[in-house]
């Protein structure tokens, strides 16, 4: 350890190094950063991730397509449905479908609910490991609210896989528009009560303001996209730049921070659950009538009846259970703007049941990569908010 | 109220005390932690069974709760952390992945955390509902109770060894 | 994507370009490995095109492919103009053809193992864009595939005590390297009686030993 003189007249001093993680409770599952200090100060910083990398494209290329669902609803956990909308768009781009219009819209109103419920988490995590006990249990309680909708609709409060190749899996049961209505504005009320109890609290801005300053340009650089990227100042967000589904019909804005540092990032995640809510409620307003899933034997299982009792729908059903769909070989990428930025699914097909390759372009990975820039020169308090702007989730950060 | 009547054993009073004020160390990983979160939110409430507050560190925490899949790479920081936690202690493995390795048989994935550590109690789901994990530290409770769990029951083998002169980790 | 950027491509540089398709509109370019950055800096810097995100780079690997004539592994790198809203894939191949054949028809040392032979190289793109430092560690980490001038190339999902690169073809799903030395013996005889002993697949567990 080299020993440098500090000032002249002062001490020599010696950095420390610290390990920080991998099992550490703010380190929202397990991240290693090996910490070089001078005193509090972080001299120079290590990120290690992978501590839990599950292996996901190995098991996809092992999977037919319609069954690697469940996988990308374990890659960003906080908003499953999301990674289910973005993984059925990749392999409709492929297979050059497009799903009925009643589905897009639900596809729609179930990806923002997710949207909102990530951003609660966010909150909840972040205040809560700054120090802020109340909010937490408060957006627990809307989160949960939530969570009852999403299983009302899918029957799985987390690790829903309501999203099909082709559409979602069935219609919405009866009652829940009436009560998604009911819950989006106490949701948002609980919103406003965090808000008034962080947004402008001294100690919350003098954490936040002015930590971790990062510039449009160099967040450009590291590849940042959604919130975080946003909140330094650059208008880029995959449902305005090149809408997919039926957002070009819905009314909403991009909240967009100039500052790009901690309190930026939270305040643009604030505001984008104020706009999520808008988007729900137009969507439920403009819902059509219609089937739900594509009626195609090449991509979508027949209904039961028919399954029974003709013989085609019988042969059809058996052919994509067993062989999978077969998309026609090639390659393509598809993005969708998930809950920390450019989802994105680059899927390679040989013409067979099973993918050749699956890739997912992790949103958050980019993030990390640039955190030990960000915390150099800040103090280890300053560490905790900065992980947790960037909003980090394990499963898609290492998949 | 519902006071528990001890009955007059010293190890049933001391197993009584321990059972109602477990201190957990989430060994949080996966999906499961969002589940864990909502435990603690005030719909499921797991502060009702004196198991709330977590202890960050492994010398202050008597249960080892692992929360989600525990990568190959992940598993001698698993091993080292429950060795750290000092006697007695109780583990409960809480989902698929740390069960069993869930749906993840791969390389990356131990296939089960039995493989590293012993486990007293295992919660299937994936992720659990938190009625589960309820049900799972009550069923807990009464094995610590009973004086069931693992480390419990090494160290009346340990005195069984002591009382019969026999080394160390040998059968009694 | 960017029909422009394709057009720009071939025009400025003729000999690099292998390759474009534009399946469902997603316009890609094939190119020589030797000329990657110096078209990659074309691309970021040209002020008609401005390519300034790097969004994704990974690899595939394309051994199980009978028909292919092409090296074995293809990098593939996305690239995205946050002001001009556009989009372009490159791809560049790499692995020998010879090596590739020799791999498919089962024969040649196993390359999974790590020997120099089969790991081939491609020019990093550190300099051009920060985020390369790590999708290009990632690239290493799965598939073996060097990077020239890549400051710390290193693992990064998996720990360094692993042998081999999982992501390619022909390396098994479920071979474990596992770091704790298991099962435990009191674990292991617990878990035969229960019968709950399972098989690792790699000799060592007691189930098999008995």
């Amino acid at each position: 350890m080299e020993i440098t003189p500090h000032a002249e007249g002062e001490l020599p001093i010696e950095p420390s190094v610290i390990n920080m993680g991998p099992s550490h409770p703010a380190m929202h599952g397990n991240i290693h950063i090996k910490l070089t200090l001078d005193g509090e100060r972080v001299r120079d910083a290590e990120v290690n991730i992978g501590y839990l990398h599950r292996g996901f494209e190995k098991e996809c290329e092992a999977h037919c397509w319609q069954q690697i669902f469940p996988y990308t609803d374990r890659l960003n956990y906080v908003s499953p449905m999301l990674n289910n909308v973005g993984w059925a768009l990749a392999v409709e781009k492929l297979l050059g479908v497009t799903a009925p219009e009643r589905a897009q819209y639900l596809r729609v109103i179930v990806g923002e609910i997710a949207r909102i419920c990530d951003h609660l988490t966010y909150l909840a995590a972040q205040v809560m490991e700054m120090g802020a006990f109340t909010p937490y249990f408060y957006l627990m309680k809307g989160r949960d609210w939530l969570w009852d909708m999403l299983e009302e609709i899918s029957g799985a409060r987390l690790t829903h896989s309501y999203v099909r190749i082709g559409g979602v899996a069935w219609d919405l049961p009866e009652g829940v528009k009436e009560k998604t209505l009911e819950i989006l504005p106490k949701v948002e009320g609980i919103l406003d009560e965090v808000d008034h109890l962080m947004t402008r609290n001294r100690i919350f801005l003098d954490r936040m303001e002015g930590i971790a300053v990062i510039s449009g340009e160099e967040a450009v650089g590291y590849s940042w996209t959604g919130p975080c990227l946003r909140a330094s100042g650059v208008d880029y967000d995959v449902r305005k730049a090149a809408p997919y589904l039926v957002y070009d019909r819905m009314d909403f804005e991009i909240p967009i921070c100039s500052t790009g540092d901690n309190l930026a990032r939270y305040l643009v995640r604030l505001e984008e659950v104020r706009q999520s809510r808008r988007i729900i409620e137009q969507a439920l307003a403009q819902l059509p009538a219609g089937p739900v899933l594509l009626d195609d034997r090449r991509v979508t299982l027949p209904p039961k009846a028919a399954t029974y009792n003709t013989i085609e729908d019988m042969i059809a059903h058996f052919k994509l259970v067993v062989d999978g769909i077969c998309p026609p070989k090639g390659e393509v990428y598809s993005y969708t703007e998930a809950g920390n930025g450019e989802l994105g699914f680059y899927i390679v097909s040989d013409g067979t049941g099973r993918p050749v390759k699956v890739r997912c372009r992790p949103p958050c990975f980019m993030g990390m990569a640039a955190l030990s820039r960000l915390i150099k020169g800040h103090l280890i308090a300053d560490i905790i908010p900065t992980f947790d702007t960037i909003n980090m989730i394990g499963g898609e950060c290492d998949r | 109220m519902g006071l528990e009547f001890t009955t007059g054993r010293l190890a049933d009073a001391v197993n009584w005390a321990r059972k109602f004020s477990l201190f957990q160390y989430p060994f949080v990983t996966a999906c499961c932690a969002m589940e864990y979160m909502a435990l603690w939110g005030p719909r499921y409430d797991v502060a009702r069974f004196g198991a709330e507050f977590p202890r960050f560190s492994p010398r202050q925490a008597d249960m080892l709760m692992i929360v989600g899949t525990v990568s190959e790479r992940n598993a001698p920081v698993l091993r080292r952390i429950y060795e750290q936690i000092c006697e007695p202690k109780w583990v409960i493995a809480f989902g698929v992945c740390a069960s069993s390795g869930g749906f993840y048989q791969n390389y990356a994935v131990t296939p089960g955390i039995d493989h590293v550590i012993p486990v007293d109690v295992y919660i299937p789901g994936c992720p659990p509902r938190p009625e589960a994990v309820l049900d799972a530290l009550v069923m807990l409770q009464e094995r610590i109770q009973n004086g069931e769990g693992w480390s419990q029951r090494q160290y009346r083998l340990d005195q069984e060894r002591a009382r019969l002169g026999l080394a160390e980790g040998s059968r009694p | 994507m960017s029909r422009l950027a394709l057009e720009k491509l071939k025009e400025r540089f003729p000999q690099a370009v292998l390759d474009t398709h534009d399946f469902r509109h997603d316009e890609t370019a094939i190119v020589a490995t030797e000329s990657l950055k110096e078209i990659c800096r074309f691309l970021r810097d040209d002020p008609e095109l401005r390519f300034d995100m790097l969004t994704d780079a990974t690899a595939v690997d394309y051994l199980l492919d009978p028909a292919r004539t092409a090296p074995r592994f293809e990098v593939v790198y996305h690239l995205y103009s946050t002001s001009k809203r556009r989009r372009l894939r490159l791809k560049v191949q790499v692995g020998t053809p010879e090596a590739g054949r020799a791999e498919r028809a089962g024969s040649g040392a196993n390359p999974s193992e790590g020997d120099r032979a089969g790991e081939p190289e491609v020019d990093s793109l550190c300099e051009l864009w920060p985020i390369a430092n790590w999708l290009e560690r990632e690239i290493w980490d799965m598939y073996g595939l060097r990077f020239r001038g890549h400051p710390e190339l290193r693992r990064i999902l998996l720990y360094e005590e692993f042998v081999g690169h999982p992501l390619r073809k022909d390396y098994p799903k479920d071979k474990r390297q596992p770091l704790v030395r298991r099962p435990e013996p009191e674990i292991a005889e617990v878990l035969a009686r229960r019968g709950r002993a399972r098989s690792l697949g790699d000799g060592t567990s007691p189930a098999e030993k008995r």
